[in-house]
């Protein structure tokens, strides 16, 4: 009996292993791969299901690792189509990719619940950020030091957030996390903590601030008026044609049909 | 018939010849590997600027990478861990071996072998989620991100190696010794200090050289509770550990940039790192046990 639930273990594990193996050796024909921006792992969730499901006979994988890391990956061919949650650099364009804006994401800037400030302007968030203000009771808060919670080096939303702000590389971070949902975690655990997360992933253990009087949200981030946001760009080769899957689905994402399933996912379609 | 025999011998000693060479031979592709990916970076930067540079920005217009916080960091942070885990794990081992009834015994080996067996991101998760909040509501900090909460973490890490290694080793001692002990005068704990623990010395020690190995080795579960700014080392302060900085930046890094390179050289100080520190452990125990009448 024992040897038989060996053998049957073993058989599991290699059958799990080859299923494994059987996934990577897949080519593109039957599948899309998409590989980057963590920050858009909502979006593309839903595209992504939404997608396998009107189209059956089509896997769809994402892979988040990252946006240079997608970028990086459709570069070399590892994947159909890149996810980045910055616009390309020049230099990413020379090298012969194409960016193509799905949607816009507002980056919500996140306080503890407790605390009393609900509105800041992207300057003095600038300062708070650089260190130039540093206890809270100099922006309408309690009497306490104001702990910085913010991205590794490298990651979408800070960039996107140190651009927006024009504080990059002079960030005096008390945390650098490696994942949206580490920063919300900390912002909660922490009631003089101030964070910055998509504003697809902000949930209600945290307070999202208003910038200059305007709390993000769909219409003011398409709008404009709401002033720390940034694209999600799918980057694709500029030369080299897409296979018929992930065509299929670039038009689908692009497509006006697809902005109630971007919007369900808390960003804001571009088209 | 012998013929054979003989012949499935060899037969039998090529495959696990082959297999042990398999085992060498990736040791040697990973230091091969490492070293060619982690000298380019540091032949760039220089060695002095690149091992006692004080500043990492390695996103920066003016890039900067200096790794002495992070080699201090987890100097600190292993130092940190040994001190607490290793008399804890120690003393624990001694109680499981010598003085527990059967049932406490297999109880709380059982509860050893689970707490090996915890993933290192679930002890940050419970890090972060509880660890973090307590030290900074005890100690009166701003945030309770720090060197001290990664030290509490990996001490409680490195227990289950240095408990079970140690335990294994105490039972080794032959009863001989201990009657022999018992039936000169000597009490019980008398007994287990002076005699057994001395003749189980060198299992400790490995059990001391296997804690010291994961906790230099840990980047997942110190990466949620450290903080991750590249401070220099201060129990209350933000850190970051060698092991931290290659993984939480690897992902974002350009293939061939001089940031990536940085990484892996990273990597390589922290392999030799590793090493040295392995190398310098097994020596001083060793000569130590040589040198005893034991």
């Amino acid at each position: 009996m024992n040897l038989m639930k060996k053998f049957a273990g073993i058989a599991l594990a290699s059958a799990l292993a080859l299923t494994a193996l059987a996934g990577c050796a897949q080519s593109a024909g039957g599948t899309v791969a998409t590989d980057g921006s963590t920050s858009m792992k909502e979006v593309i969730g839903a595209l992504g299901e939404a997608f396998e499901g009107e189209n059956q006979a089509v896997t769809f994988t994402y892979n988040p690792t990252g946006s240079g890391s997608g970028i990086q990956a459709v570069l070399e061919g590892r994947c159909d189509i890149g996810l980045s949650s910055r616009s390309l650099k020049e230099e990413e364009t020379a090298q012969g990719l194409t960016g193509t804006v799905l949607a816009y994401d507002g980056i919500a800037v996140v306080v503890h619940p407790d605390n009393p400030v609900a509105d800041l302007d992207v300057e003095t968030i600038g300062k708070i950020y650089t260190g130039e203000i540093t206890n809270w009771k100099d922006v309408g808060g309690n009497d306490a030091q104001i702990v910085l919670i913010g991205r590794e080096a490298g990651s979408g939303t800070r960039d996107g957030f140190e651009s927006i702000t024009g504080t990059a590389d002079q960030c005096q971070y008390r945390q650098e996390l490696t994942s949206t949902g580490s920063v919300i975690t900390a912002v909660a655990q922490n009631p003089d903590a101030i964070g910055y997360a998509s504003m697809a992933s902000v949930d209600d253990t945290v307070k999202t601030l208003t910038v200059d009087g305007v709390a993000p949200s769909e219409d003011t981030v398409k709008g404009g008026t709401y002033l720390i946001q940034r694209p999600f760009v799918l980057v694709t080769k500029s030369d080299t044609p897409l296979s018929e899957a992930a065509q299929k689905f670039f038009d689908f994402a692009t497509s006006p049909d697809a902005a109630q399933l971007i919007s369900g996912a808390g960003a804001v379609a571009a088209n | 018939m012998r013929k054979k025999e003989q012949a499935l011998e060899r037969a039998v000693h090529g495959v696990f010849l082959l297999l042990g060479l398999v085992t060498v031979g990736c040791v040697l592709l990973i230091t091969v590997y490492l070293i060619l990916s982690g000298i380019p970076a540091i032949l760039q930067i220089g060695l002095p600027d690149f091992l006692l540079g004080d500043t990492w920005a390695s996103t920066a217009a003016q890039p900067q990478f200096g790794i002495l916080p992070f080699l201090l960091t987890s100097v600190c942070g292993t130092a940190g861990a040994v001190l607490f885990g290793v008399p804890v794990g120690f003393f624990t081992a001694v109680c499981l071996a010598k003085l527990a009834p059967p049932k406490v015994k297999t109880a709380a080996e059982g509860a050893v072998s689970l707490l090996a067996g915890i993933p290192s991101v679930v002890y940050g998760l419970v890090g972060m989620l509880v660890l973090v909040p307590a030290v900074r509501a005890a100690f009166h900090v701003p945030d309770g991100a720090s060197l001290l909460s990664a030290i509490v973490v990996l001490a409680v890490m490195i227990l289950p190696s240095i408990i079970k290694v140690s335990v294994t080793a105490l039972e080794a001692v032959p009863q001989e010794y201990e009657d022999a002990s018992l039936a000169l005068g000597a009490t019980p704990v008398e007994t287990w200090f002076r005699v057994s623990v001395p003749a189980a010395r060198s299992g400790i020690a490995a059990a001391v050289v296997l804690g010291v190995g994961r906790a230099i080795g840990e980047a997942m579960a110190v990466m949620m509770v450290s903080g991750n700014a590249p401070n220099m080392p201060s129990l209350f302060e933000s850190v970051r550990f060698l092991t931290t900085a290659v993984a939480s930046e690897m992902a974002y890094s350009r293939q061939g940039s001089l940031h990536q390179q940085a990484l892996f050289s990273i990597a390589l100080v922290l392999f030799l790192f590793i090493l040295l520190v392995n190398a310098a452990l097994n020596f001083f125990l060793k000569r130590d046990k040589e040198g005893s009448p034991c």
